[in-house]
């Protein structure tokens, strides 16, 4: 495939070196010309051109009309913007894919054409998510002389329960869901019919023993 | 008629006080406060320290009951990007920008942005000046 990278920084030059290493034919530019001057020490000059990947005359010269996929991946979110739509609606490259620092451009740009984004911020909190157990289950009062414990539960849109009365959940017979939060709405005063949706927030009163059932029942896929 | 201007520059200025005394509604953004020096003292509109490329700043700014947006700052793919935003996510009715560069220009006016370049402007008009039309 034939690679088009804007901006050589560090992203842009070790993302040139991989996809080399993989036999792609990659092509980095670069407005900075002491920095295009390292990359083609680096990895020859046939691999780098010194130039604004903003421009359209640049991209005409780098050969981007045969461009399997431009990836620009330069510090400045309106610059890899620009770039990915020229690439786009001027010479028709299929697959576009620009850095985002902002995350709240994600939308936007895919709403502009571009096909793919990809935001550092969004893939660190990502990351910790999955990494991280997170808690579907807080604590936030024991009632210590009856060994009760008042937990909120919230409910991933991946648990079983989503959907389902709570009159059909084989909940823990010690345990009572006493209220649900649900976004945007007032507090909700449980009954059998209630149907969980994911998203709840639910506080409920069980004993410490079956806190680990009921949250697997609450929350399990 | 509200207006809002992105970049407190010569033109930006410019075009904010022409506006203004015309007896409009301005509000002109920028990221430098030192910028707004070059207001005349009689400006009446707001003038607000902020990026134009941030929704929230935009927002604050007015933009959703704004009649048109200029982009006007020093960079063409800012200008670009923050009149996309005005047109795409705040709809505004009348977004213009200045882009530099004439090809840049040219495509993104096909991709429906109003926008003008000075450089096409200047060449005719210094050309007009040198050996008429």
């Amino acid at each position: 495939m034939y690679i088009i990278i804007v901006g050589g920084g560090q992203v842009g030059y070790q993302l040139a070196r991989a996809l080399l290493a993989e036999s792609h034919e990659a092509l980095v530019i670069e407005k900075n010309a002491v920095v295009s001057q390292a990359i083609a020490n680096e990895l020859g000059s046939s691999t780098v051109m010194h130039g604004d990947g903003c421009e359209v005359s640049v991209l005409n010269e780098a050969g981007t009309s045969r461009a399997d996929m431009l990836l620009a991946v330069t510090g400045d979110d309106e610059d890899n913007l620009v770039s990915c739509q020229i690439a786009k609606h001027q010479f028709g490259v299929s697959r576009t894919l620009a850095r985002v620092r902002n995350p709240r451009y994600e939308a936007l740009f895919h709403q502009l054409g571009v096909d793919v984004t990809v935001s550092s911020t969004s893939l660190i909190l990502e990351h910790i998510e999955h990494e991280v157990p997170s808690h579907p289950l807080m604590h936030l009062m024991l009632i210590r002389d009856k060994g009760l414990e008042i937990v909120e539960v919230r409910i991933p849109s991946t648990a079983g329960s989503v959907g389902k009365k709570i009159g059909d959940l084989t909940i823990p017979p010690e345990s009572i869901i006493t209220l649900i939060l649900r976004q945007e709405q007032n507090p909700i005063i449980p009954n059998p019919d209630t149907i969980i949706e994911a998203g709840d927030h639910l506080l409920a009163v069980t004993p410490s023993a079956s806190e680990t059932e009921l949250r697997n029942i609450l929350t399990g896929e | 008629m509200k207006v809002i201007i992105v970049g407190c520059g010569r033109l930006g200025a410019q075009l904010a006080d022409l506006l203004d005394s015309d007896g409009h509604d301005v509000t002109i953004l920028d990221t430098d406060a030192y910028s707004f020096r070059r207001l005349l003292a009689e400006f009446h509109g707001t003038a607000l320290v902020g990026d134009g490329l941030d929704e929230d700043t935009l927002a604050k700014a007015g933009t959703e009951q704004a009649e048109a947006f200029v982009a006007v700052t020093q960079g063409d793919n800012r200008n670009i990007m923050a009149s996309q935003i005005a047109k795409h996510v705040f709809h505004v009715p009348r977004v213009l920008c200045r882009i530099y560069d004439p090809l840049r220009r040219d495509l993104f006016s096909r991709l429906g942005l109003e926008a003008l370049s000075p450089t096409v402007i200047f060449a005719q008009m210094f050309r007009e000046r040198l050996i008429g039309t």
